[in-house]
């Protein structure tokens, strides 16, 4: 059975640092993440989670440390390395980034069908039919009526808002996505629906995913493992069930102790 | 032959940092082990640690100190230091953990929950449809409630789909914490019966039964608990 665990990370961090001038952003952050694995970071507002997921996703630039990604050739690369162009190729093929403000994640004056079809043009495909079918496809996965395909983002609610995000990001087939509090700010039904589709989603395609949410239950849900940030660092780290039942951290066992039932 | 767990030296307390930093021993120095076929009883009052004790063994709680060997194919994994995907991997492989309440994703029906954990023991999807079917009938799940999910259920009836669920899957460790505790006397017989189909079949079992005629039909040792109480300084 040991054979069964992949030797070679997908991403590998180490000591990743980022100073807001004199101010901490997030320092001396280290993990590997396996395929398949999703790793929640929860956390406070200021705690520096959001400041690391946009480390990883290559949108802010590190002060120090380094972020290893093994491409699809199977070759581990700096990430400070790799030329703008492929950077942005990563970012529409490989990667996903799920965020929490749709307006931001979305074209909101393109259809539904557009947003999705435009990561699949992004990775070569050109065939008009053949975008529109696998739009439709995928409106359908993520719960969405295919009859919407030319409504534009503006006219769909929160929760469908989210679910075409999903769409469009899942489409051209990425090994890791970053997900920014997807859940959060919508309708307690909404988001039980929306984290279903993530749960079978993400296990059925094997996902390896990065999720920063301050919600402890939606962390216990969806994670294999907890990073806990406080001021910037990580601060307790684990199995998701052994960091959430025996935290050892005064601010986990906090945290933990704040939420009727995680 | 060759134990499947083997407990050494372990030791655990909880440090209350929100409390004065009190401090819990739970236990020290715990050893024992587990070979295939034997059920392991912990033994014990309330409180002394024996289901602080499984969750170790499951990776769910830390130890302080001591190692946890557990047989993953021809290796000893150490649970206290394995990653987190190594314990992931043990437990939808190797080891089985039933425990007192049934803690599942909302929205989704007993038999499929069943089904669903024995694919996820490795169980190819028909058996593991036959098999959650068997033990639901097995354990006197009404048909009629299979395809509800258990939120509603009484505690009774969720306790039996959780046995249903911790068991359907072939995994060579069992860790089971009182899963006859809110049972009737024909259902506690059944439980028994699955029991020792376990240990026929090899799997190496550590168990709390506070039920006594249960504990004396399935148990092999008894390990008394109250022995590994934290020595006070």
């Amino acid at each position: 059975m040991l054979n069964d665990l992949p030797d070679a990370p997908l991403l590998s961090v180490r000591d990743l640092t980022r100073y807001y001038g004199e101010r901490i952003g997030c320092a001396d952050v280290s993990f590997d993440l396996y395929e398949g694995e999703v790793l929640a970071v929860v956390g406070e507002s200021g705690s520096g989670k959001s400041t690391l997921l946009s480390l990883l996703a290559t949108e802010l630039e590190a002060s120090a440390g380094s972020i290893r990604y093994r491409m699809r050739d199977g070759i581990a690369r700096d990430l400070a390395t790799l030329t703008e162009a492929e950077r942005r190729l990563l970012l529409r093929t490989d990667w996903g980034f799920v965020r929490q403000d749709s307006t931001q994640g979305l074209r909101m004056s393109v259809s539904a069908g557009g947003n999705i079809g435009e990561r699949l043009m992004a990775v070569g495909a050109r065939h008009y039919g053949n975008i529109r079918g696998t739009s439709l496809d995928w409106l359908g996965r993520v719960e969405i009526d295919r009859g919407r395909i030319d409504d534009i983002p503006k006219a769909f609610s929160g929760g469908m808002r989210q679910r075409l995000q999903i769409a469009r990001n899942l489409v051209t087939h990425p090994r890791l996505v970053f997900m920014d509090e997807p859940t959060s700010g919508l309708d307690v039904s909404v988001q039980a629906r929306l984290l279903d589709l993530i749960r079978g989603l993400v296990s059925e395609l094997g996902l390896a995913v990065i999720i920063v949410t301050h919600d402890l239950s939606v962390a216990r849900l969806l994670s294999h493992r907890i990073m806990v940030m406080k001021g910037g660092r990580v601060i307790e780290a684990g199995l998701t069930d052994r960091v959430l039942d025996d935290p050892h951290q005064p601010y986990t066992q906090l945290l933990v102790s704040s939420v009727l039932a995680a | 032959m060759q134990p499947l767990v083997q407990l050494d030296g372990v030791s655990k307390a909880f440090t209350l940092h929100l409390h004065e930093g009190v401090r819990l021993d739970v236990v020290s120095d715990v050893n024992f082990s587990a070979a295939p076929g034997e059920c392991i009883v912990l033994g014990g009052p309330s409180g002394a640690g024996k289901s602080s004790l499984l969750k170790i063994v499951y990776g769910n709680y830390s130890c302080d100190a001591g190692h946890i060997w557990i047989r993953d194919g021809g290796e000893m994994i150490d649970v206290a230091t394995a990653e987190p995907r190594r314990i992931l991997a043990m437990r939808r492989h190797v080891m089985g953990y039933v425990s007192q309440f049934l803690r599942v994703i909302p929205r989704v029906g007993a038999l499929e929950i069943v089904a669903a954990a024995g694919r996820e023991g490795g169980l190819d999807s028909q058996v593991a449809q036959d098999r959650a079917e068997e033990y639901l009938s097995l354990l006197n799940v009404p048909e009629r409630l299979w395809t509800l999910p258990p939120a509603t259920f009484s505690g009774g009836e969720q306790q039996r789909v959780n046995i249903a669920r911790g068991l359907i899957a072939d995994r060579p460790v069992l860790l089971l914490d009182e899963p006859t505790a809110s049972l009737d006397a024909r259902n506690r017989a059944v439980v028994v019966d699955l029991v020792e189909r376990k240990k026929k079949a090899g799997v190496a079992i550590i168990g709390i039964f506070h039920d006594e005629d249960v504990r004396d039909k399935v148990a092999t040792h008894v390990v008394d608990v109250t022995h590994f109480a934290a020595k006070t300084a």
